[in-house]
């Protein structure tokens, strides 16, 4: 301020530390400046990815010591194809939760998709018929639970909870219905497409290709926003900071392409990437552009973050909560046909209730908040990893499926805790 | 008191609810570059005042004439759409948005269907330059975490940005510091100096002195007293405020004033 300004300059270093949301992109100068804030962010508690990057390492090593087979690439990749619809499964519900919703019917959603593209496919349907019928189904009830609780002001935790109950009836009576295809309540898979997503992968030049250009394009599109701040005269992170996150992520799709191009077959050559990799990189930047660079992606954070303030500056809260119930019920379809690629088949045994819950867990561990606002699609995948890397390395061990769950609450929990404290700690001023 | 074309004027205002008479009678004209403070004790009329004008409720008499035409707000956002803006106390931002996306909320700049953050950026900061606000040290952090009088200023700012003619804000200096206090005020004082009418609800008469260039005092929803700032001293806006009538048959009511004014 000019004359009023009564704040003296030594509060200038405080500034920083009351407001740790304050990114360090945007705040520093050169890599120097850069470091030291996030330095402070992380002892303020506004730690980012870095406590589950953190966790994921820690997890990852301990596997390894008790069991030299978990980094072999034949388990890296299976892990990456175990993980897919924990991931997919995290990113439709990101849509709600980051509303301050939840659709615990979710996983349910995701089953009985795959019955109508299983049952469509068995009756010689073209696999892209299926799948969209399938996508338009899911989306078609998500939009339907929207409407419900956007219209009537209904708390999601009740509707959905009643969704999860009714499509688990869905499931079975769809099953049944299928007549002779579903005998014993199990739809096989028989077609190569979708069979492919989780059983197929690419050659290995293929997938040095693929991964090179989606690291490329990554690396560019990062640059070519910085410069176009920068020449706009606009804060933008220093260039050695976008340079190393460039390198990153070209590096990551290098690590990637290095894993899966690895020969991990016994009897015969079994080597490229899953491309159900393929598949969630492809939602995550359709997911991710739209939550972040989209009207309707800035209206889901600011309802999140306060409804009220959202209506008044003219924002249709009822049409956009039904609009991301609808997103979250089409990426729920995504995950059905996956997680029925993934088995080979689906049948009535599907654990809709549990899937819904380790999606949401990997949501919550990747740092989305479960109470609105905070959040974004790549939190789904760093998170559906974790979860993915615990069930495969108990599994691993030949730990029972009692273990396997009792130690994915432990690590939710540790999760919700650590978001916790880190917040409370940043929010003493 | 009557300046040429007043921006607004209220003319002959009152409000029933029921067989409650919140408003009766009120006359007030608001001129355009000036800060008018509306007080009065609580329960004088003050929110209901500032709600009818604002679009929230129409009023039972009397009629509101803008920019010399009679109009008759249905909604907020008819109000908003003829220029005029309501900083509530709640302020209503997303303390999860950063001080761009609060200002732009509902106004956002599209290219291709993609939201043009340059665009939007430069247009906030070129509005945050014109407000002098300048102790938001990035545009970038999101508003959870800002001081309550930097939350003031960007709601401010967010109003501006709608084009508004007139600012109504509601207790803006309630719950603020001391320098944080200077800093709203400032910003209330920019926004006249650019044109803007000011209508400021205050229980603070140390803040309405250092803002205001008239004084409207409200008593039991009538229109006590309105008249340049300079016409009155502490000691008789309280005296306005708590009793309706002038000062002078009982003169000065100096402990009240030290209450009504730490």
């Amino acid at each position: 301020m000019t004359s009023v300004n009564q704040e003296p300059t030594s509060q200038e270093p405080v500034d920083v530390v009351t407001s740790p949301d304050a990114s360090a992109d945007l705040l520093a100068n050169n890599m120097g400046d850069y470091l030291r804030i996030v330095g402070r962010r992380i002892r303020s508690g506004e730690s980012g990815a870095l406590p589950v990057v953190v966790g994921l390492i820690v997890i990852v090593i301990i596997f390894q010591v008790k069991n030299s087979l978990f980094l072999s690439a034949g388990n890296l990749v299976n892990l990456m194809a175990q993980s897919a619809f924990i991931i997919t499964l995290g990113m439709a519900e990101i849509f709600v939760l980051l509303l301050g919703d939840i659709d615990l019917a979710a996983g349910y959603t995701a089953a009985c998709g795959a019955v109508i593209a299983l049952w469509m496919l068995a009756l010689n349907d073209p696999w892209w018929a299926a799948v969209l019928a399938a996508l338009a189904a899911c989306a078609a009830y998500g939009a339907l639970q929207g409407i419900i609780i956007a219209r009537l002001g209904l708390p999601s935790f009740v509707v959905t909870l009643a969704g999860q109950l009714g499509l688990s009836g869905v499931l079975l009576y769809l099953v049944n219905a299928t007549g002779s295809i579903g005998v014993g309540g199990v739809i096989s898979l028989h077609n190569s497409t979708i069979n492919d997503i989780e059983g197929g992968q690419l050659s290995p030049t293929a997938t040095w290709i693929v991964m090179i250009v989606i690291g490329v394009l990554a690396a560019v599109f990062l640059f070519y926003g910085d410069f176009r701040r920068r020449s706009a005269g606009l804060v933008a992170a220093p260039v050695s900071v976008t340079l190393l996150k460039g390198i990153a992520v070209i590096g990551g799709c290098i690590i990637v392409a290095a894993i899966a191009n690895q020969n991990r077959g016994r009897a015969i050559v079994l080597e490229g990437m899953p491309w159900g990799v393929l598949v969630v990189l492809a939602i995550l930047f359709l997911w991710t552009m739209l939550l972040g660079r989209t009207k309707f992606g800035r209206y889901i954070y600011a309802i999140g973050g306060n409804a009220e303030a959202a209506r008044r500056a003219g924002v249709g809260i009822v049409r956009i909560r039904t609009i991301a119930f609808a997103l979250c019920g089409l990426t729920a379809g995504i995950t059905g046909i996956i997680y029925a690629s993934y088995l080979g088949s689906i049948s009535t045994n599907v654990n809709g209730g549990q899937n819904v819950l380790n999606a949401v867990a990997a949501a919550v561990i990747g740092g989305t908040s479960l109470f609105g606002g905070r959040g974004k699609m790549l939190n789904a995948v760093l998170g559906g990893l974790v979860v993915g890397v615990i069930y495969n390395g108990l599994e691993l061990l030949g730990l029972s499926a009692a273990a396997q769950l009792m130690w994915t609450a432990l690590v939710l929990l540790a999760a919700v805790i650590v978001d916790r404290v880190t917040r409370r700690t940043a929010n003493v001023r | 008191m009557n300046d040429a074309e007043p921006l607004l004027r209220l003319r002959g205002i009152g409000k029933n609810f029921g067989p409650v008479r919140a408003l009766t009678d009120i006359n007030l004209d608001i001129p355009a570059g000036q800060v008018t403070a509306l007080v009065g004790d609580n329960g004088a009329g003050k929110s209901t005042m500032i709600k009818t004008i604002s679009g929230i409720w129409e009023p039972s008499h009397g009629e509101l004439i803008w920019q010399g035409k009679a109009v008759h707000f249905h909604s907020p956002k008819d109000a908003t759409n003829a220029g005029i803006a309501t900083v509530y106390q709640d302020l209503a931002l997303c303390d999860n948005l950063d001080i761009v996306q609060n200002m732009l909320l509902g106004h956002e700049v599209t290219k291709a269907g993609l939201l043009d953050e340059i665009t939007m950026e430069k247009t906030a900061k070129k509005t945050l330059a014109d407000l002098r606000v300048t102790t938001v040290r990035n545009i970038r952090q999101p508003v959870g975490s800002l001081s309550g009088g930097q939350r003031q200023a960007v709601a401010v700012a967010k109003a501006v940005m709608l084009d508004a003619r007139l600012v109504i804000m509601d207790e803006p200096t309630a719950a603020l510091g001391v320098s944080q206090t200077a800093l709203v005020l400032d910003t209330i004082k920019q926004l006249s100096s650019r044109g803007i009418a000011v209508l400021v609800i205050s229980h603070n008469l140390t803040d309405v002195f250092a803002v205001a260039d008239r004084i409207a005092v409200l008593y039991l929803g009538r229109l006590a007293a309105v008249g340049p700032a300079s016409d009155y001293s502490t000691s008789s806006a309280v005296h306005w405020m708590t009793t309706g009538t002038a000062p002078g048959a009982k003169a000065g009511v100096p402990q009240n004033a030290e209450g009504v004014n730490p």
